[in-house]
């Protein structure tokens, strides 16, 4: 093995920064043309806002869109827990002008079209979501493979039950602290929530610098969102049709945090630590991800310090991997090594995984289920720029993964498809972030570098007495972080104007509009934003877990026994052996 | 009575199982075992870490026989088994000491 730097990287980084720049100077003709004036850019907007600069009042809209009723006498139609207020649902359903066009007015048709408008972000956002939970089957293949069949049973239900804890979690506190202040949130002038007004319900939390209108009554918003404190186990008035909307897709993602920690601590974790733990995660995530998406203090980088659009991270390469991965290093770290990982000089052993068609069936069902993952983030089917966002997903993962074999190829070894596994997973993982602002070309820059990058990272980690079974830690803690960096870098400015509520005069007259923009582009500001969320969650992440790991070791044993390691944590965790009817145990030394 | 066991590349089994029929033998048992003489295995490199495979997957064939069978049988397995190349296998004969055959209660070489 190769020790410190490998000879090609400086070559490498060179050749990567040199094609970059040229491709820029190549597409720089682009920049000079104006976008196409916002179609739908602000973050899930549903209508083409009105120009905020125009002298005339902005036009009086429709309860459709509103929170506020035209009639005293009758409360507003949202929050809503039927849908009723998104228009008529059904035609010719009790209302016969359905059946004959000519009776029908504008305002029938109007109906019926805002509604079909919901309905497709509605559908579109429930079947990614559907596609999102289908991940966890996924991690539970490619965890399990990769470990021994010993522990088959403990690994497969450690990623079974880390649904239900972690969604029991979600659903009492998690969701409110991360989202029950995201109505106050920053957004720019015009902007409209794809799944109806009645996310204004999501209007409580706590930070700093407390907001206050005319009147001096605060308003709920905050200059320094820290946290959401509404919605505990879904009651309260949050009762809406966009707010389980939110809440089931907010909730899959979270799952994907998760899970990400049990493949680090493979083949070792006491059970009932485990479920502790699967309680407790979404306390980390959920107040993380309140400061990135649920209009914290991250998101509001751009209005507060105008740097950029506040921190931008479309689908969480940083709220989600980053942040599992940050657990994962903290959770390997405490729990130590397998026993017979390491022999008595410190060299790492081989721990070969049991199935390796598993690991690459598992790989696809994640890969097929980033397609729900990304493209689902615009919480809005009627945003066509997924197709942008599929497109980017797909190239970033592909490429990732015959980096990973390259690399391997390069360094003399053989083209292990378990890393090539890890490559795909890393390049997904890695453009989740800025999957919506590249252009496909930086999509696959960004695969290429992932694929490399979590190779390096398997050997970094394991030479440095780091055990992850998987590779946890190098695909979503490392790619993650590289994820949001890039957003920085490549994020091209055609889509996501008005960013977390960011409208830049200076953008808007040399651009025409204020969309998210990478370094490559003329944002240095957005670059420096996403190496301070990248620091943020690297390091919150990682300094509560490793609180919490310590904590709960004094609880209940974060490790089991010696004795149930050696023999396999199947039957004496779980009471079941993975594989009854097969000889299990290879002749492996097992010396500590 | 001998017992003629038999440790052989796993891909020869079937070439040695002809052999034996048509050497006159009419039953044996075959176990998968893992093993190594001076063959030694080989290392490999998983995910940057060594990994010796010193144990060789190969067959175990045990045959009864008449004691002047065992020498033919002993040839028939080694004409068969035969690669010419290093870790083709050993074969051991020992002495039996007594047969029954489970159904009938029949003893000695009438059980074979």
């Amino acid at each position: 093995m190769k020790q410190g730097i490998p000879r090609y990287l400086p070559a490498f980084l060179a050749m990567l920064l040199g094609t970059s720049l040229i491709v820029r100077g190549v597409f720089a003709a682009d920049e000079t043309k104006a976008p196409e004036p916002a179609k739908a850019e602000a973050p899930a907007a549903a209508l083409a806002p009105p120009d905020a600069k125009a002298a005339e009042p902005a036009p009086k809209l429709p309860s459709y869109f509103t929170v506020t009723s035209d009639d005293p006498k009758k409360p507003p139609a949202w929050p809503d827990p039927t849908g009723a207020a998104s228009g008529t649902w059904a035609t010719p359903a009790g209302d016969a002008k359905g059946d004959i066009p000519e009776k029908l007015s504008i305002q029938d048709v109007y109906d019926r079209m805002v509604h079909n408008l919901y309905s497709i972000n509605y559908v579109w956002m429930l079947i990614c979501g559907f596609l999102v939970m289908f991940m966890q089957a996924g991690f539970m293949l490619v965890e399990t493979a990769l470990c021994r069949a010993k522990n088959a049973a403990h690994t497969s239900a450690m990623n079974l039950m880390i649904y239900p804890l972690g969604c029991l979690a979600f659903w009492v506190y998690g969701f409110a602290i991360g989202w029950g202040n995201w109505w106050n949130g920053p957004v720019p002038p015009g902007w409209y929530p794809s799944l109806g007004p009645g996310l204004s319900a999501l209007n409580e939390g706590w930070g700093l610098g407390a907001a206050v209108d005319a009147a001096g009554k605060a308003t709920g918003a905050f200059t320094y969102g820290l946290i959401g404190l509404k919605g505990w186990f879904l009651t309260g008035t949050v009762g809406d049709v966009g707010v389980m909307a939110l809440f089931f897709f907010m909730m899959v993602f979270m799952d994907t945090t998760a899970t990400i920690p049990t493949g680090a601590m493979a083949e070792r974790w006491a059970w009932k630590n485990f479920c502790l733990f699967g309680l407790w995660v979404a306390l980390p995530y959920c107040i993380y991800a309140n400061w990135v998406w649920g209009g914290g203090w991250l998101a509001q980088g751009g209005v507060n310090w105008g740097l950029g659009h506040g921190a931008v991270d479309f689908a969480g390469s940083g709220v989600v991997h980053s942040m599992g991965g940050a657990i994962a290093l903290a959770g390997a770290m405490i729990i130590g090594p397998r026993i017979g990982k390491y022999d008595s000089q410190g060299h790492p052993k081989a721990m070969p995984g049991h199935d390796v068609p598993l690991v690459c069936l598992g790989t696809f069902i994640l890969a097929f289920g980033w397609f729900g993952f990304n493209p689902g983030s615009t919480l809005a089917g009627t945003d066509l720029r997924i197709s942008y966002v599929v497109v980017n997903t797909m190239l970033a993962g592909i490429v990732a993964a015959i980096a990973s074999m390259v690399t391997l190829m390069l360094k003399g070894l053989k083209p292990d498809p378990t890393m090539c596994c890890n490559g795909m997973l890393a390049g997904l993982v890695a453009i989740t972030a800025p999957c919506a602002f590249v252009d496909p070309w930086a999509a696959a820059v960004i695969g290429l570098v992932a694929g490399w990058l979590v190779v390096e990272a398997v050997f970094f980690w394991e030479k440095r007495g780091i055990d992850d079974p998987v590779g946890a830690i190098s695909v979503h803690g490392v790619n993650g972080l590289w994820g949001v960096i890039s957003v920085g870098i490549f994020a091209t400015g055609q889509y996501g104007a008005g960013w977390n509520g960011v409208v830049r005069d200076e953008m808007v007259k040399l651009y025409g509009s204020d969309g998210v923009r990478g370094l490559l582009y003329g944002d240095f500001s957005q670059f420096i934003m996403q190496l301070i969320d990248a620091g943020t969650v690297a390091i919150f992440g990682f300094v509560m877990a490793y609180v919490w790991f310590k904590i709960s070791d004094a609880i209940t044993p974060l490790r089991v026994s010696k004795e149930t390691e050696i023999e396999g944590l199947d039957g004496p965790e779980m009471g079941v052996l993975g594989y009854p009817d097969f000889q299990l145990h290879t002749g492996q030394k097992l010396v500590e | 009575m001998k017992m003629v066991e038999a440790i052989v590349k796993p891909f020869k089994l079937d070439e040695v199982k002809e052999a034996l029929t048509k050497a006159g033998v009419q039953g044996m048992t075959v176990e998968e075992v893992k093993g190594f003489g001076r063959q030694k295995g080989h290392t490999e490199l998983y995910r940057g870490a060594e990994y010796s495979v010193d144990f060789l997957p190969k067959v175990k064939i045990q045959v009864l026989v008449a004691d002047d069978s065992a020498a033919k049988v002993v040839e028939a397995i080694t004409d068969s088994a035969k690669t010419g190349k290093i870790g083709d296998g050993k074969i051991f004969v020992t002495h039996i000491e007594e047969v029954i055959r489970i159904r009938t209660g029949e003893k000695g070489p009438d059980a074979i």
